[in-house]
């Protein structure tokens, strides 16, 4: 648990960088610091380990002033990764992996077992890259590496500078999947920086959305979405947002709501979805295709009913107007 | 060609002698050159200010003449009866090699990616930790081409220290100067040539052996 209390950052000159934030990241999740350059996400995330210092408040990590503990303890308690994964070039990917264990002390065997279990967890061959160096390896491959070197020493704490954003889009949707499978597994308490709206969407339990070093919301993103708290939420997250909110719900959701259709086997061309996939992909499959529906089936291949457009936007409608209204301030 | 011939083998051993004479002097300057260098190099990268005078300083002691500053050492070390031979020779030496030393550890270490070494003290390194592991391995190619550098500049101005009794190579070059002996001229000069080349060579091998392969290129 990262607690943060009025926490400020100034810099020389009476620049403030960050003002006053309030909020906590509880135990396993994963909350993203989200905002338009400059808004103060990463000296906030940086304030965490102490690469920058704090002004003014405070920030306990499981109830201790991060003030209070050694400051390279403390680093190497908290995973670290950064968006260009900051390999070390003259070390090889298990000596990369292993830093933290091994300015912990660990012994040959620990490190070693360490590494090839971190490995397995990211689906590359521990054998086949273990000796390799950095500029080996793909980007992708590359930021994976990055990852697990954070996880090495199972620390409870991670902090992400926008992990992914160096990476190609598909690579980038790949490697965030299989993040959140490992997050299911290992239950970070984890604080994230990123500037893309569909990323924070996607990997938050919560979103901090900050402006000019203030905390504009604090909520989970369907919230956001649904119910910005004042102007600058609703506009940051753009016209759109109802669409965008759409990736946050499952077929499944839809169909115990209102349910599906009767589907057409008469119907050419029909596409199949699995009932897991979100709405927002499938609603762009409907879009893309002739026939006006998808049949939707479970993970056995059971052929569960159909799903169409109009469905889609009573979801829609029903998700928004089902909700009461929000309240804006300052308009 | 044949008298040449000739002379070389009246003179070998002599000319060896000569030649290691040269290599030890300096090789003696390099070696107390680095171990004032590298660290000083290591230490201004912390301290801006103080940066930019020492490297002044050392620009400045690389533009004199280097005749020049072996006949000032003579009348400093004559205080301590060490006018003429081989200590202000070393000195002088050891003075000449600082510049290309000091700034090219200095360079090669403020250069490293600041992301990497942002992500060495996140991780949790301690300074002398992300110096030794992080910072001199990636600024290691760097660090050597200035200390190549510093040897080949010290092998040819170690001619010069033969004006003040310091032996070497020079010892040739200058006897053959004043008698008028081409050979004697020649045969120096050529000696002093391949003396560099080897030790810029051994020192090459150096470099690239212990270059992390991944930042060679």
């Amino acid at each position: 648990m990262i607690t943060f209390d009025k926490t400020t950052k100034t810099y020389e000159g009476n620049v403030t960088a960050v003002k006053g934030v309030d909020f906590t990241v509880e135990k396993g999740e994963i909350v993203v610091l989200l905002g338009p350059s400059g808004c103060g996400k990463t000296t906030l995330l940086r304030m965490v380990n102490r690469l920058e210092s704090i002004s003014e408040g405070k920030i306990t990590i499981d109830g201790q002033d991060s003030m209070s503990l050694n400051q390279t303890a403390l680093r190497r308690k908290i995973g670290y990764v950064i968006q260009s994964n900051g390999l070390f070039p003259n070390m090889t990917i298990e000596e990369n992996t292993m830093i933290v264990p091994d300015l912990l002390g660990w012994s040959k065997k620990e490190k070693k077992e360490r590494f090839h279990k971190l490995m397995e967890m990211i689906g590359l061959s521990g054998e086949k890259f273990g000796k390799r160096y950095p500029h080996e390896l793909s980007g992708g491959q590359q930021q994976r590496i990055g990852v697990i070197r954070a996880l090495a020493a199972d620390p409870p704490v991670m902090l992400m500078d926008e992990p992914f954003g160096a990476l190609d889009p598909i690579i980038r949707e790949k490697i965030q999947d299989e993040f959140l499978q490992i997050q299911k597994e290992v239950k970070k308490t984890i604080l994230f920086v990123s500037h893309d709206i569909d990323e924070a969407i996607k990997m938050a339990d919560k979103i901090v959305l900050l402006r000019g070093g203030e905390l504009m919301q604090y909520d989970t993103p369907s919230e956001m979405l649904v119910r910005p708290k004042n102007e600058f939420v609703r506009e940051f997250f753009g016209k759109d947002r109802a669409i965008k909110s759409l990736s946050l719900h499952t077929i499944e959701d839809l169909r115990d709501m209102i349910g599906l259709a009767e589907f057409d086997d008469a119907i050419a061309d029909t596409k199949t979805i699995n009932v897991n996939h979100d709405l927002r992909n499938t609603l762009s499959m409907l879009l893309n295709q002739e026939a006006d529906q998808v049949i939707v089936s479970d993970d056995d291949g059971n052929k569960l009913g159909a799903i169409t457009i109009d469905i889609v936007q009573q979801y829609l409608h029903y998700e928004i107007k089902a909700k009461p209204a929000p309240v804006l301030e300052g308009v | 060609m044949e008298k040449w011939m000739k002379f070389l083998e009246v003179n070998s051993s002599r000319i060896f002698d000569l030649t290691i004479e040269h290599a030890i002097l300096v090789g003696l300057a390099i070696l107390v050159a680095l171990l004032i260098g590298v660290p000083l190099g290591i230490y201004l990268t912390t301290n801006d200010y103080l940066a930019e005078t020492v490297l002044q300083i050392a620009s400045v002691m690389l533009t004199i003449p280097s005749i020049a500053l072996f006949g000032v050492m003579i009348p400093v070390f004559s205080i301590v009866n060490q006018g003429i031979g081989f200590v202000p020779a070393f000195v002088a030496l050891v003075l000449y090699a600082q510049l290309p030393i000091i700034r090219n550890t200095y360079t090669a270490i403020r250069n490293v990616n600041p992301q990497m070494r942002d992500a060495a003290i996140g991780l949790g390194m301690k300074p002398i930790q992300r110096l030794f592991r992080v910072e001199i391995p990636n600024a290691f190619p760097v660090i050597m081409a200035g200390i190549r550098t510093a040897v080949v500049i010290n092998i040819g101005i170690g001619v010069i220290a033969a004006y003040i009794g310091a032996g070497g190579l020079g010892v040739l070059i200058t006897q053959g100067i004043s008698r008028g002996d081409n050979y004697l001229i020649i045969t120096g000069s050529v000696a002093v040539a391949i003396l560099a080349m080897i030790a810029d060579g051994i020192l090459l091998w150096i470099q690239k052996r212990f270059t992390p392969k991944s930042i060679a290129n």
